[in-house]
């Protein structure tokens, strides 16, 4: 018998539910529209959790489910963000400068307008000429289409490179990580065309809205919520189908679902750019709220963070990976931000933004070693769901992923 | 009486002679003693000159005290002296010929000599002769360094005169090269000249460029016809490659043969100026946003004759054609930029060969480095399959080891002998403890490894900041590997890197020893290759699993230590190179220690190729390094040496 979506999977609804009351929540505490409990710049950091909760849920749909650790998502989550950043500079300089501009005795023509906007913008790297990446930057439209399609096209080209030669474990994680360093240093140039490492700035101002940050803070709120809500029920749609069958298939066993017949490149293309551009979609919502991107985001080590919290939160289950994202990144705001209070040991005082790494770093250690599922695996006790005994030895071939410990009954 | 009378005439004579041939300097002073007096640029020459050619030792003090505004004239007769400052505003004075001093006189009395600039410049040539035959070798040095320094052809003759009696062989040979060089510039004979570029177009130096360049140097003109005493290099034609038609007509602006372009500001600021109740010539203003509607708002003003008139592209045209555009040589003899083309271009494919050199040893030197890094990671990554995340933490804990020895050893030499195996020691037992705590739980499971030895790359990381700081450390390479080994202009290489490849081979041999043969090596051979094989014929895989990532990890710290030596000690080190290590390890075949040197190998000549050609870019030269790893791995994925057969894993 056929069983609708939602009932095989419960857990999708209880996710949206909770997520619409907590978006519900913070509207009433916010500034902006409630009453003023919550601080405006802590709405902005929960709306950038939402974000990073989503590429949270791509890492879990390229790693968890399909076995694919990819160490370079973060390169597209910030090439979203500089493809939004570039139309929100444009738009903005834009204002400033036909504004400006009027206060001339001759009206300005198109090219001097056009002309200003590239000296307000390139003057930090010198140079005032539009380079060719900024075309389409003057419509919204067009860089909307943009944040999907770039992403999705470099994830495109760089996984059938990588997937058709059938690099697969260690070497595509590494691989991906050298193609998030390459981008990150390539973006550090000045002549790369988008401000080298000045990067993109003022992004949290949208052009032509006049409402203040207290307001437009919500609407991100909402924005994120909404994409992530999207996202996640996408990715659980996937992975509840036989496309996810497939999916965890190749994450067993590439070789054996190789041999039944399936393609396995073309699965692992798909998963592969889609999650790129689910990765983007988050940038493009993240970055306006942080206001600045720079090319230090593309740095590999953000991208080995996302697995981090993707770890922590428990793998293979799509809310693990929300849950780790926001739990790793609020307790990284909150010990980084200096909010923690420090522990005085005698001869010696802990201050946590001093040790927070090393706490992060360690429990990671721990996590690995002893909960290999992660926050999730919470969820399993309390649903009574145990492990099947198998005295040690492997669920399936010598290389499988899935190990006695992380299988469910 | 006659006789005694013609006698003492004779000894005066004589005496009077030899007296003449001692003392010398002060009747050419005196017989120039007007142009001295009145110390004038244009008119001192012949002065300094008499003195110059005199040739008597004393010439030489008497022109330093000269130029050093210390000579004094008495008023009484005229006579020149080196004046002493004595007590109150009296002045001690010295004969210039006998050195004795003459007696003290008022100042009221004397007249102090000041030279002005340019006649101490002029001095200063003048002594320079007198310095390239001083007795001191030092002086005689430092008078070729100072006519390097500022070459002047006023110092061709007094070089030529001191060649012959130079008794040093070295400084005679610097002298014979700089005779050349100097030739090359001031000779006034061309085919001396010529000559002299022959001789030194085979000769790298720096300084021979330097002498050649501006006889090249050419410039831009323009006129109505050529003229025919001009030594012309090349005729342009105004819109071809070497010379657009807009900087074609800009060089007739600035020649004042064409009027200037009117620019769209220039338009712009014309039409600002001239507004009249809301119009410029009829035309609202609120129609001048565009450049079409400015410029015929312009044309009407230029036709009411308030402005000058645009210059169309007919103008242009027909001044273009009217003009014929050229490039002249500042040198007038064409002999002598012939040759000096012709030299420099010998030259320049010399340099080329030797800059080709000297990229390569600068590729090897990088690739050594890359090779210390990697060459741990070759045991535990390579042999043992590890991905250990922290390997670069190993790196900078070597590096902060070297520093702190060097804070209980200040000499260096000895701390550095001590810090390599202290570094070896640390990172081993870190290694070994990571392995038994961490890393043998998850030999099952690679993808995790990687994850938990993040967890402690962060962590280590963070602890050297806490401890150490944010900023640079010091690591000092003892005083005998500073400066470099200069072959050439052209060719260096700092004694430095010549050591980090030195340590690069030794660590080559020595893993090489260990893997092929040592029993440590052969266990963990056969543990990498099948454990259980290797537990049931005796061996203990956990042990020797443990050692051999020990030994990977102490190899990495004793890397630190070198690459400490070059590299800022920051807590930012390791990370540094983690990415690049990977890559060599990745891109010269996993497992094999011969592919990590290849995979080095590729990498530091690719690196430094690329950078070679874009120099100003390092960072590009990293991005395209990448991509083309990236590319390469698709036609081997299994890198550049491959294992075969089962040890393969597939």
């Amino acid at each position: 018998m056929e069983r609708s979506f939602v009932a095989t999977n419960p857990s999708v609804l209880v996710f949206l539910a909770i997520l619409s009351l907590f978006t519900l929540g913070v509207t009433v505490l916010s500034e902006g529209f409630g009453i003023g409990v919550i601080s405006t710049s802590f709405v902005k950091t929960l709306g950038k959790t939402l974000c990073l909760c989503l590429i949270a849920v791509a890492m879990d749909l390229v790693w968890g489910f399909t076995g694919i650790l990819s160490l370079g998502h973060f390169a597209f989550f910030g090439l979203g963000g500089y493809m939004i950043g570039m139309w929100l500079m444009y738009a903005r300089t834009r204002l400033i400068v036909v504004e400006s501009l009027a206060q001339s005795e001759l009206p300005p023509t198109s090219a001097e307008v056009v002309d200003a906007i590239g000296t307000q913008i390139f003057g930090v790297v010198g140079s005032s000429d539009f380079p060719l990446i900024w075309a389409f930057s003057h419509s919204l439209t067009l860089q909307l289409i943009l944040i999907v399609l770039v992403p999705g096209l470099l994830a495109l080209i760089f996984g059938w490179l990588a997937f058709r030669s059938r690099v697969t474990g260690v070497y595509l994680s590494i691989l991906t990580q050298a193609m998030t360093l390459a981008l990150a240093l390539y973006l550090f140039q000045n002549d790369s065309g988008l401000r080298g490492n000045n990067g993109l700035s003022g992004l949290q101002n949208l052009p032509g809205i006049t409402a203040s940050q207290d307001v437009v803070s919500i609407w991100f709120l909402w924005a994120s919520a909404l994409a992530l809500g999207l996202g996640y029920m996408l990715a659980a749609w996937i992975v509840s189908g036989k496309f996810g069958s497939v999916i965890r298939g190749i994450r067993d066993n590439e070789a054996r679902v190789r041999f039944l017949g399936y393609s396995v490149e073309v699965y692992k293309l798909a998963v592969f750019t889609l999650t790129a551009c689910i990765a983007a979609i988050a940038g493009a919502l993240y970055y306006p709220q942080a206001g600045i991107i720079n090319p230090e985001e593309m740095a590999p080590i953000a991208s080995i963070y996302l697995a981090v919290w993707v770890a922590i939160g428990g793998r293979g289950r799509l809310y693990g990976a929300v849950i780790g994202a926001a739990f790793v990144s609020l307790l990284s705001t909150w010990f980084t931000g200096g909010q923690a209070p420090d522990i005085p040991l005698g001869f010696y005082t802990i201050k946590w933004v001093d040790w927070w790494q090393v706490l992060l770093g360690v429990s990671f250690v721990l996590v690995t070693l002893f909960a290999p599922q992660g926050i999730g695996g919470l969820f399993d006790l309390w649903a009574n769901r145990r492990h099947p005994d198998r005295h040690g030895a492997n669920l399936g071939p010598d290389d499988s992923a899935l190990r006695e410990k992380e299988a469910i009954e | 009486m006659l006789r005694l009378f013609l006698a003492g005439l004779a000894i005066l004579c004589a005496c009077l002679t030899a007296n003449a041939q001692e003392v010398g300097l002060q009747p050419i002073l005196q017989e120039h003693q007007e142009i001295i007096a009145k110390s004038s640029r244009k008119t001192i020459k012949p002065a300094i000159d008499a003195i110059a050619a005199s040739g008597l030792p004393q010439a030489q003090v008497m022109l330093e005290t000269w130029a050093a505004k210390d000579m004094w004239m008495r008023k009484a007769d005229g006579q020149f002296f080196a004046g002493k400052k004595a007590e109150g505003r009296s002045y001690e004075l010295t004969d210039f010929d006998s050195g004795e001093v003459v007696g003290t006189f008022e100042k009221s009395d004397l007249k102090q000599m000041k030279p002005n600039s340019g006649i101490r410049a002029m001095i200063g040539t003048a002594l320079v002769q007198f310095q390239l035959m001083d007795s001191s070798r030092a002086k005689r040095s430092a008078a070729l360094l100072s006519i390097q320094r500022d070459p002047d052809g006023a110092l061709l003759e007094p070089l030529r005169a001191s060649i012959d009696e130079e008794p040093d062989a070295d400084l005679k040979a610097q002298k014979q090269r700089l005779e050349r060089l100097l030739s090359i510039g001031y000779d006034e004979d061309t085919v001396a000249r010529v000559a002299a570029i022959e001789d030194m177009s085979d000769d790298l130096g720096v300084d021979v460029r330097a002498a050649l360049n501006p006889l090249v140097v050419t410039k831009r003109k323009v006129a109505a016809e050529i003229s025919m005493d001009a030594n012309i290099a090349a005729t342009l034609t105004p819109g071809s490659e070497s010379l657009g038609e807009a900087e074609a007509y800009d060089l007739l602006v600035a020649s004042d043969l064409a009027a200037p372009r009117v620019s769209r500001d220039e338009i712009r600021a014309a039409l600002s100026a001239n507004i009249d109740g809301g119009r410029v010539e009829g035309i609202p203003v609120a129609q001048l946003n565009t450049d079409a509607a400015r410029a015929r708002a312009y044309a009407a003003l230029a036709e009411a004759g308030v402005v000058p008139a645009l210059i169309t592209q007919a103008d242009i045209d027909a001044a273009l054609g009217a003009h014929v555009f050229f490039e002249t040589y500042a040198e007038p003899s064409p002999e002598v930029t012939a040759a000096a083309e012709q030299a420099l271009q010998q030259i320049e494919l010399k340099v080329g060969v030797n800059q080709t050199l000297d990229l390569t040893l600068d590729a090897i030197s990088l690739a050594s480095i890359y090779f210390l890094a990697a060459i741990g990671l070759a045991i535990t990554f390579g042999v043992m399959g590890v991905i250990n995340m922290a390997h670069g933490e190993f790196i900078m804990m070597g590096a902060y080891t070297g520093y702190v020895v060097q804070q209980f050893i200040p000499d260096h030499t000895l701390s550095i002998i001590v810090a390599i195996p202290m570094a070896f020691a640390v990172t081993f037992a870190m290694g070994v403890a990571m392995e038994r705590l961490v890393i043998r739980w998850l030999y099952a499971r690679p993808l995790e490894t990687l994850l938990a030895t993040f967890g402690i790359s962060i962590a280590l990381q963070q602890l050297a900041k806490n401890i150490f700081g944010t900023q640079a450390r010091p690591l000092t390479a003892p005083g005998w590997l500073d400066g470099a080994w200069v072959l050439n202009d052209v060719v260096s290489i700092s004694y430095i890197r010549i050591a980090i490849f030195v340590l690069a081979l030794i660590f080559l041999g020595l893993f090489l020893y260990i893997m092929k043969r040592t029993r440590l090596g052969l266990e963990m051979r056969a543990v990498t290759q099948n454990p259980r094989m290797a537990g049931s014929m005796g061996i203990n895989p956990g042990r020797v699993n443990m050692l051999t990532f020990g030994l990977g990890s102490g190899i990495a710290g004793i890397a630190g230590v070198a690459i400490g030596l070059f590299a800022k000690v920051t807590s930012d080190l390791g990370s540094d190179y983690i990415v690049q290590s990977f890559m060599t390890v990745v891109v010269g075949g996993v497992g094999n220690i011969w592919g990590a040197l290849a995979g080095a190998g590729m990498i530091g000549f690719l690196q430094k190729g690329i950078e070679w050609m874009n120099p100003s870019n390092t960072l590009a030269a990293q991005t395209y390094m990448i991509i083309f790893i990236i590319i390469f791995i698709q036609f081997r994925p299994r890198g550049i040496i491959a294992l075969k057969g089962r040890a393969a894993g597939d």
